[in-house]
């Protein structure tokens, strides 16, 4: 299917999949029918199917990639919005961050290595709870597999969109400030796109947690590597 | 809509000065986001200025990791070998930052604060 390596083909494709999948979840009401999700798992099935290589896609995919970067940039409007409850906050706030990043690592890591995943797929798994260009370059640096990193950066903010509220529910998390907080540090802009679907308060707080435990995490990730000996 | 692009944009381009100029391995869109707060908070920009594309950017954000994601078939192979580690290995550590987060922010969060 030769058409299919164009360009704008492909940028209308995913357009259109992405709006079916987003009709589909009206229509159903079902959280597991991810428009995100469908979507990536559509396209796969279609570029296996017809032969497309992720290279052919990705130079379409790049412009709306190109957008993410903006995203995250007007996320300082909620923040700012935001900004004076947040100080009121900060110690709360600042905590949990710090347990919530060291715990993600430590797990993430310990477990993987335990369960026999290889250096560089324990590498590249660490910084999977932070958005995809802090991940990327984390991983790049501890010698890692970014695009690897990237993929499960992805996989990991769906889990999160589609099941955190849920979770957090089960655990007697309840109040909106602390689930925001809480999606936003496990699933990153994923789970921050859902958090603002439910509410500017869930979303802001969800940024925050997106912000704070990218940097922290960017900070941390390669001392709690060597400290558990993986570097 | 000019003014909205100049202003989301030249916070990005401001963060990959800093990038390029200190080496940081902070990504320029968080240095951007920090910089669009600080200078809303500064009133060196109103929030109407920006409102309409960020809200437009903010709310379609979950289209814009559909590419990001489907590199995922680059790596079906490698995902399958170590299914079981990356599987659970993943969702226990989300389950864990999920609970441990919201449990730490629960706890110290002072009670009958109106927030």
């Amino acid at each position: 299917m030769e058409i299919l390596n164009n360009n704008i083909v492909l940028l209308a494709l995913t357009f259109g999949i992405f709006y079916g999948a987003r009709q589909l979840q009206k229509l159903t009401g079902w959280i597991v029918l991810n428009p995100i999700l469908v979507t990536i798992v559509v396209l796969i099935a279609l570029l296996k199917a017809s032969g497309i290589s992720y290279e052919t896609y990705s130079a379409a995919g790049s412009y709306i990639e190109f957008w993410l970067r903006p995203a995250i940039v007007a996320l300082g409007v909620p923040l700012y919005r935001h900004l004076g409850q947040i100080r009121r906050q900060f110690l709360p706030i600042f905590l949990s961050q710090l347990a919530g990043c060291v715990v993600g690592l430590v797990s993430v890591v310990g477990i993987a290595h335990v369960a026999g995943a290889s250096r560089e797929t324990v590498i590249s798994l660490a910084p999977k709870s932070v958005t995809t260009p802090i991940a990327m370059e984390v991983c790049r640096a501890m010698g890692g597999i970014p695009s690897l990193t990237a993929a499960i950066v992805v996989t990991v903010g769906l889990f999160g969109a589609v099941f955190g509220f849920k979770v957090l529910e089960v655990w007697h998390v309840k109040n909106p400030y602390s689930q925001g907080l809480s999606i936003g540090t496990a699933s990153h802009a994923v789970g921050t796109s859902r958090a603002m679907e439910k509410g500017q308060t869930y979303g802001t707080y969800a940024s925050l947690g997106l912000i704070l435990n990218g940097l922290l995490t960017a900070l941390l990730a390669p001392l709690v590597l060597r400290l558990m000996g993986i570097q | 809509m000019i003014r909205q692009c100049f202003i989301i944009f030249g916070c990005l381009a401001l963060g990959e000065i800093v990038v390029w100029l200190t080496h940081i391995t902070i990504p320029s869109s968080i240095i951007g986001m920090l910089l669009l707060t600080l200078l809303l908070h500064l009133r060196a920009i109103k929030v109407e200025w920006v409102s309409g594309i960020s809200d437009f950017l903010i709310s379609n954000m979950g289209f814009f990791f559909v590419p990001p994601g489907v590199a995922l078939m680059l790596y079906l192979d490698v995902i399958k070998a170590e299914f079981v580690p990356i599987v659970v290995a993943t969702v226990v550590s989300t389950v864990l930052v999920l609970v441990v987060t919201g449990w730490t922010h629960q706890l110290f969060k002072r009670h009958g604060d109106t927030e």
